[in-house]
This record gives C-alpha cells, sequence and structure tokens, in this order.
C-alpha cells in the first residue's frame, strides 16, 4: 500500500497549526499579561471553584477570575513562567472548551450598560431625596419653609436631570432631526417643561413644583431603559460567544514548502492552504494533495460523507474528516459559496416588510395623541380666561401624567422575564422584536439535517454476520476517526463484541482501511474500497467488510432523528401550527423523515434560494414563517422567515441569521419559545390595556386641572407597579418540562 | 425648625453617600457577574492564592 504509506508520511508532516494567541493578549500596568477566555461549559458553583483553584495552582498564573454570568475567564499571569497555550491547555485538561475572545468588544458592551445604570442610579437618588421634601410640603408646610423645600428640590433635581435625562433627549432629538415622532420625544418634553415650569414656581413662590414628577418620572423610565439594554446585551453576548468560537484563520503553505499559520483576510486566490483531519476548510478550493472524507451537510443538507481526492472541489465552512489534505485557494471574500449565501441572506432581509415593533407602534399612535391633547388644554383653558400660566400648569400636568412611564415599562419588563425564563430553558433570544415575531407565526419549517436530526450518523440494521467478522469489524473500525467507523464502532462495542487484534492496519482517507488477520487481508470501507460491485448505487451511507475468502457485508447507516422530534411536531400540530420540512438531502432520506415525524408537508433536494423563495413566497401570501435551521443552506431561508431559530451546534452563519439559538439537543425548545413568546405578547397587551385604562382614568383629572403633584406621583408610581408586577406573572406560567441539568462537562 | 437646618444636610449626604457607593462599586466590577455571585456563596472555603 504506497498510497497509504505517502499519506501516513504526510499525516506526520501535518502538525496542527501552532494558533498565535498574541492577537488577544494584552498587558496590564503592573507588567503581568492578560487574556480573556471563553468557556462555554461554564455552568455552576463547581465549576467556578475547579477551574480557578486550577489556575491559580498554576506556576505563574497570578489571578483567575471566572464571570459566570458571561461564562467568561479573566486571567493574569507572569509571561516569564507560562504563556497563553498553557493556561488553555490547562483550562482543557480540566474538560472544558476555551477559547481566547477580544476584550474590547466586551468592553464596549459594558459602557453603553453602565451609563444607563448610573444615571438610573442618579434619577433614583434625585427622586427619593426629592420626595421627602414634597411630603413635607404635601403635608403642610407654610410660605417660607415650602420657598426654602421647593429651592433645595431644584438644587437636586436640575443637575440629577441633566445628568440622567441624556439617553432620552438625545433620541428625541434623533427622531426628531428625522423629522419623526417617538416615544422620547413627550418624554423629553415632558421632563424638561416640568422642570422649567417648577423653576419659574420655585423663584415666584408658587404653591405647586413638579420636581419630584420630573425626576420620578425619568427614575421609572430609566428602570425600563435598562432592563431593555440588559437583556439585548445578554443577549448579544450570547450570540457573539457562539461566534467567536471559530479562529478565523488558515495554515498556508509556501512555496518553499514552508508552513505559516494566518489570518483569513491574509487568503489569496492561488495559495495553498493545509487542512488538518477535524478542520474545517477555510476557503473555497480544489483538493491539490491528499485524499480524505469531507462533510458537507452544512452546506448541502446531506447527512453522508464525500470522499474527496485531488482535483474535487470544496467549499468554506465544510468539514474534513478524515485525512490532511492541501488545497489550492480558488476564490475567497466575495467570490465565495459563503459571500453568495450572504448575499442571498441580504436580499431576503430587503425582501421581507419592515416589522415595526409593538412598542413603536404604540408610540407612533401614542405620541402625537399626548402633545395634540396637551395643546388642546392649554387652548382651552387659555380661551377660558385663565390667562397663561394656569393653562401652562394644567398643561404641563397633562403632559407629565400621559406620559408613558407605564408604556416606557410595559414593553421592556415582559421581554426580560421571558427571555430570562428562556435563558433558563437553553434558549437564547437575540432580542425583543425576534419573540413578537415567533408569537406570530403560523407555520413552522424544519430543515432536515442537524435539525430534525441529530447530524451524526448511526447504524441502521446490523446484517447477519459472524461474531467472527464482527470482531474484526470491530478491531478495524476501532482504528478510524471517520463517523461511519465510529458509529459501527460504537455499536458493536454496545454488543459487546471484543475487537481482534489486527496487524498491519492502514488507512486511506475517502476509501477506508485495511490489515491482515490470520494471514488474511481484511478491509472495510466503500464499494470501491473493498472492490463490491453488486446491488444498487448509493442510496444510503453505508460500509462495506470484506474479509478475504468470504461475501462483502454491507452496513448501512441513519442520520438518526433528535428523540423529541416527533413530539414536537405533534406538539406544534396542536398548537395549530403547519409543519413543513425543506431539505436539501435526497428524497428518499427526506420522505422518511416527513413520515415518521408527521409533517404536513415535506421538499427535497432544495438548495438554499429554492428555500428562500418559498418562504418568501408564504410571506407574501400573508403567512407568517418560523425556520428553525441550522445549516449554511438554511442561512437565507432563516433570514427570509418571519421568525427563525437554531441549535447552537448550526453554523456560524445559521446562528447569525437566526433570531433565537437553542442550547442542548432538545427540539421540543422550539415548543417552549413558542410558547413563552405567545404568553410574553399577551402580557405586554395587558400591559398597554393597563396603561390606557390608567390614562383614561388620570387624563380627565388633569385636563380639568385637578392633578395636583401628589396625585401624578402617585398614580405614576401605581401604573408603573401595576405593569412590572403583571409581567412577573409569566414566571409563573408552565412552559412544559423543565430543561434537564447542563450536561457535565 | 432650626432641626431642619441641621436634618435636611444630613439626609442629603447619607443618600449621596449611598449614590457614591453604588458608583464605585459598579465602576469596580462589584456588578459584572451577577449569575456568579449568586452561586460563588455556596463555596465554603475561602482559600485564597497568597502571593
Amino acid at each position: 500500500m504506497a498510497a497509504a504509506r505517502e499519506i501516513a508520511e504526510l499525516a506526520s508532516a501535518v502538525e496542527p497549526p501552532a494558533n498565535d494567541y498574541s492577537a488577544w493578549v494584552s498587558r496590564n500596568p503592573d507588567g503581568s499579561a492578560h487574556i480573556d477566555l471563553l468557556v462555554p461549559g461554564i455552568h455552576c458553583a463547581g465549576c467556578i471553584s475547579r477551574i480557578e483553584k486550577h489556575l491559580n495552582a498554576h506556576p505563574g498564573v497570578r489571578t483567575a477570575r471566572v464571570n459566570l454570568t458571561t461564562k467568561r475567564l479573566a486571567l493574569d499571569w507572569d509571561e516569564t513562567t507560562t504563556g497563553p497555550h498553557d493556561l488553555i491547555g490547562a483550562v482543557e485538561q480540566l474538560g472544558f472548551d476555551a477559547r481566547p475572545f477580544s476584550s474590547e468588544t466586551a468592553a464596549k458592551q459594558a459602557g453603553a450598560g453602565r451609563e444607563l445604570l448610573i444615571a438610573t442610579a442618579v434619577a433614583g437618588f434625585a427622586a427619593a431625596n426629592v420626595m421627602l421634601l414634597s411630603v413635607s410640603v404635601w403635608s403642610g408646610a407654610d410660605a417660607a419653609t415650602r420657598d426654602l423645600f421647593h429651592w433645595i428640590s431644584a438644587l437636586i433635581a436640575l443637575p440629577a436631570i441633566a445628568f440622567s435625562a441624556r439617553p432620552f433627549v438625545r433620541s428625541a432629538a434623533r427622531a426628531l432631526s428625522a423629522r419623526q415622532l417617538n416615544m422620547d420625544v413627550p418624554i423629553s418634553l415632558a421632563v424638561i417643561l416640568a422642570a422649567a415650569l417648577s423653576l419659574h414656581e420655585t423663584m415666584t413662590s408658587g404653591p405647586h413644583a413638579y420636581f419630584d414628577a420630573a425626576v420620578m418620572l425619568l427614575f421609572f423610565l430609566l428602570i425600563g431603559r435598562t432592563l431593555d439594554h440588559m437583556m439585548r446585551a445578554r443577549a448579544h453576548s450570547a450570540v457573539t460567544q457562539l461566534l467567536s468560537l471559530n479562529a478565523r484563520g488558515a495554515t498556508v503553505i509556501d512555496s518553499d514548502g514552508a508552513r505559516r499559520f494566518t489570518d483569513m483576510a491574509n487568503i489569496r486566490p492561488g495559495m495553498i492552504v493545509a487542512v488538518a483531519a477535524g478542520e474545517r476548510v477555510p476557503a473555497d478550493g480544489l483538493v491539490a494533495a491528499g485524499t480524505s472524507d469531507l462533510d458537507r451537510s452544512i452546506v448541502t443538507g446531506e447527512a453522508a460523507p464525500e470522499p474527496i481526492a485531488a482535483g474535487a472541489a470544496v467549499e468554506a465552512g465544510t468539514m474534513n474528516l478524515t485525512g490532511p489534505v492541501e488545497i489550492r485557494v480558488t476564490a475567497t471574500g466575495d467570490d465565495t459559496f459563503l459571500a453568495e449565501v450572504v448575499r442571498l441572506m441580504e436580499a431576503a432581509e430587503q425582501g421581507k416588510a419592515r416589522f415595526v415593533r409593538l412598542a413603536d407602534r404604540a408610540a407612533r399612535i401614542y405620541a402625537p395623541l399626548v402633545h395634540v391633547l396637551a395643546a388642546l388644554t392649554f387652548a382651552a383653558w387659555l380661551a377660558a380666561g385663565t390667562g397663561w400660566h394656569a393653562a401652562a400648569l394644567t398643561a404641563i400636568a397633562v403632559l407629565i401624567i400621559t406620559c408613558p412611564c407605564a408604556l416606557g415599562l410595559a414593553v421592556p419588563v415582559v421581554q426580560v422575564v421571558a427571555s430570562s425564563v428562556l435563558m433558563r430553558a437553553g434558549i437564547m433570544v437575540k432580542d425583543g422584536a425576534a419573540l413578537e415575531r415567533l408569537a406570530a407565526v403560523d407555520t413552522v419549517i424544519f430543515d432536515k439535517t442537524g435539525t430534525l436530526t441529530k447530524g451524526n450518523l448511526t447504524l441502521d440494521n446490523l446484517p447477519p454476520v459472524s461474531t467472527e467478522a464482527l470482531a474484526v469489524a470491530a478491531g478495524l473500525t476501532m482504528h478510524s476517526s471517520h463517523p461511519l467507523s465510529r458509529a459501527l464502532h460504537r455499536v458493536l462495542r454496545e454488543r459487546g463484541i471484543v475487537a481482534h487484534h489486527l496487524d498491519d492496519i492502514r488507512e486511506v482517507p475517502g476509501f477506508g482501511l485495511s490489515a491482515r488477520h490470520g494471514g488474511k487481508t481484511v478491509r472495510i470501507g466503500s464499494r470501491e474500497w473493498v472492490g463490491f460491485e453488486a446491488g444498487d448505487e448509493h442510496a444510503q451511507a453505508e460500509l462495506c467488510l470484506a474479509v478475504e475468502g468470504s461475501a462483502v457485508k454491507v452496513f448501512t447507516f441513519n442520520d438518526e432523528l433528535r428523540d423529541d422530534a416527533v413530539d414536537t411536531v405533534a406538539r406544534l400540530k396542536a398548537l395549530g401550527l403547519r409543519t413543513v420540512i425543506l431539505s436539501g438531502d435526497r428524497e428518499p432520506a427526506v420522505r422518511q423523515t416527513a413520515e415518521t415525524v408527521g409533517v404536513d408537508l415535506y421538499r427535497a433536494g432544495w438548495k438554499p434560494q429554492d428555500k428562500a423563495a418559498y418562504i418568501t413566497s408564504l410571506e407574501n401570501a400573508g403567512e407568517r414563517v418560523l425556520m428553525v435551521g441550522d445549516g449554511i443552506n438554511d442561512a437565507p431561508a432563516l433570514a427570509a422567515a418571519h421568525a427563525s431559530m437554531a441549535p447552537s451546534a448550526a453554523s456560524d452563519i445559521g446562528r447569525t441569521a437566526a433570531g433565537l439559538v437553542f442550547l442542548g439537543d432538545r427540539l421540543s425548545s422550539v415548543v417552549t419559545a413558542y410558547r413563552t413568546a405567545r404568553a410574553a405578547t399577551r402580557l405586554v397587551k395587558q400591559n398597554f390595556a393597563i396603561a390606557a385604562l390608567y390614562n383614561l382614568i388620570a387624563v380627565p383629572i388633569a385636563v380639568a386641572g385637578l392633578a395636583s403633584p401628589l396625585v401624578a406621583a402617585i398614580a405614576m408610581s401605581s401604573s408603573s407597579l401595576i405593569v412590572t408586577g403583571n409581567a412577573m406573572r409569566l414566571r409563573l406560567t408552565p412552559l412544559g418540562r423543565p430543561p434537564k441539568p447542563g450536561a457535565k462537562p | 425648625m432650626n432641626g431642619l437646618i441641621i436634618l435636611i444636610p444630613v439626609a442629603l449626604f447619607l443618600g449621596a453617600v449611598g449614590l457614591v457607593a453604588f458608583i464605585w462599586a459598579l465602576k469596580s466590577g462589584q456588578f459584572d457577574d451577577l449569575d456568579g455571585a449568586a452561586v460563588r456563596i455556596l463555596e465554603d472555603d475561602d482559600d485564597q492564592k497568597d502571593d
């Protein structure tokens, strides 16, 4: 077997690329080095203490600190003693996957949240103290004392407003400069006018000052804003964590044979890149040397690996399974298959009608109404001859009272509660809009490979084979990392077959294995490899076992369904949703899956653009589609669909395109997410109703000029509390089975 | 009434101390890992690396 020897030599030459971590390492002022590692497996107190203890005991490490919320590990170490390689190795030794993470992105995210939190704290401080003084005024402080209290209130409130109102004023200014009205315009107006009017009242020794109302309004709205931000930051960090797991780079072989690891940006067509077994192909290209098996499922949706040899075309993102290969890059960047998919996605997103979020829809109706109402009040009181001062006072009271405190909280509180409920069930929501969209769907479309199925192959049938032959098969397959070999070996081990010891074992990637046993040649692999010609063409993934002197035995493999696939589809149908499978796989495989899980409709052999076009046509016909898929070939469909979900094991691009990502392998997450989204949307609508009811009662009082600052304060706080309390009910809603405790690392 | 001259500044001062403490805690990273803080309390050892 000359070929096998050659390949074995080649394999020994291909060292895994020495990853260069220096880009992620930063220096502390005291000279030690720092790196942020992403460790997705951290999930409990035990993980924290194991990692921290192990690394703190590592020579050279100054501090190791785990952040459970963001699943990151911050490491400071002495550069003379150890290096990032050692440290990452030490974490991996504990059974955790660890990758470097750019701390810049993390810092930027934290910055915006911190600004909001500080603004909230300042507003809260001011609200508490001003309220203290206001209560004294309401309980009857007389002229001189009242003026003093008003002045102190002004001293506290005005700087606090100047500081804390910035997020709203900025957003309002942006909206106005774009000639639009958003919810922040009446908020900013009410706060600023209330502060100005109160200052005027204070200076003229007037009886009423609205500092308390203005500051409280800010406080409540900032709480809503902070919650909204926290939810988005949390979802965002979860998604970027998943994305950052793939280091972007490739090992280039220069013309003099030297190998170097370089960034993707430096890869040019014509370069030769080395792809070791188990690595993803970095760029589109042609195989220049070596043979292997390629897992194309991410591109085609087909589960069975394909053998590749010199001259075969490979796409970026596919997984090289068994042997090292060298690839001549034919396309990079904009020309790749991946870029084509991205273009399809963008087109799909543009074609989709712009979705208006519930809160914005409410704001569009509400904001003009508030302004008109305030203006009318002002005009009416002026016409009634009360003078501009009293009229302005009443008009501002109307603005303050109608100001959408409850409305500002109605949506974010519910969505934060919903996303934390989902997070606990292992489902990550990218933003609130994703939840709102999900609640509206009436059709669920599944991809097959990797979504309905586990995406790895298992033995379909065990042909009538002697135990002796099975022992040979076990002996052969234990030496290969090919998915079919592993699947067969697993089954044989489970059946208690003791593997024979074989001599002279060779693996030829793309074909199979051969060995000597008791003077006979034994082979396992493709039909070509064992010289088996009979039977039909390849309908299924298969391994052929040939023992010299006896008939060839064929083992067939299937992509196993996820355990709860049938149950999930049944539950979705019970909820009144139409279920569809769109797959790139071949017809027989798809039909079998479709019949087993019982979907309403299936289509096989579809290309990415077919899937996206089908979804767009459904959307145009007024249906709302939830697309559940994982592959690169699903990305355009995920982008085109009204709502989209992907398993966390999906391709990068699939996860990026999806609005929700679920961890683990429970497909029932789809049902959980849908039901939570429905419950959340119901609560949001209830909250809007509560806010409307509050306005129906409060506005007439304000317009009539009966709203004292006390009434305004009570009305505002109580409506906000009711809305928040209502949102908390979501935690009480049972949403199916509780999640299994996280898998042991 | 004269008590107010003392009490109001005292109240404001205490409030401000709280605010400053919160901002300090926020800036020094006390709120960075709320989930972690919740489970760390269950750790029964407090051995720190001493160097």
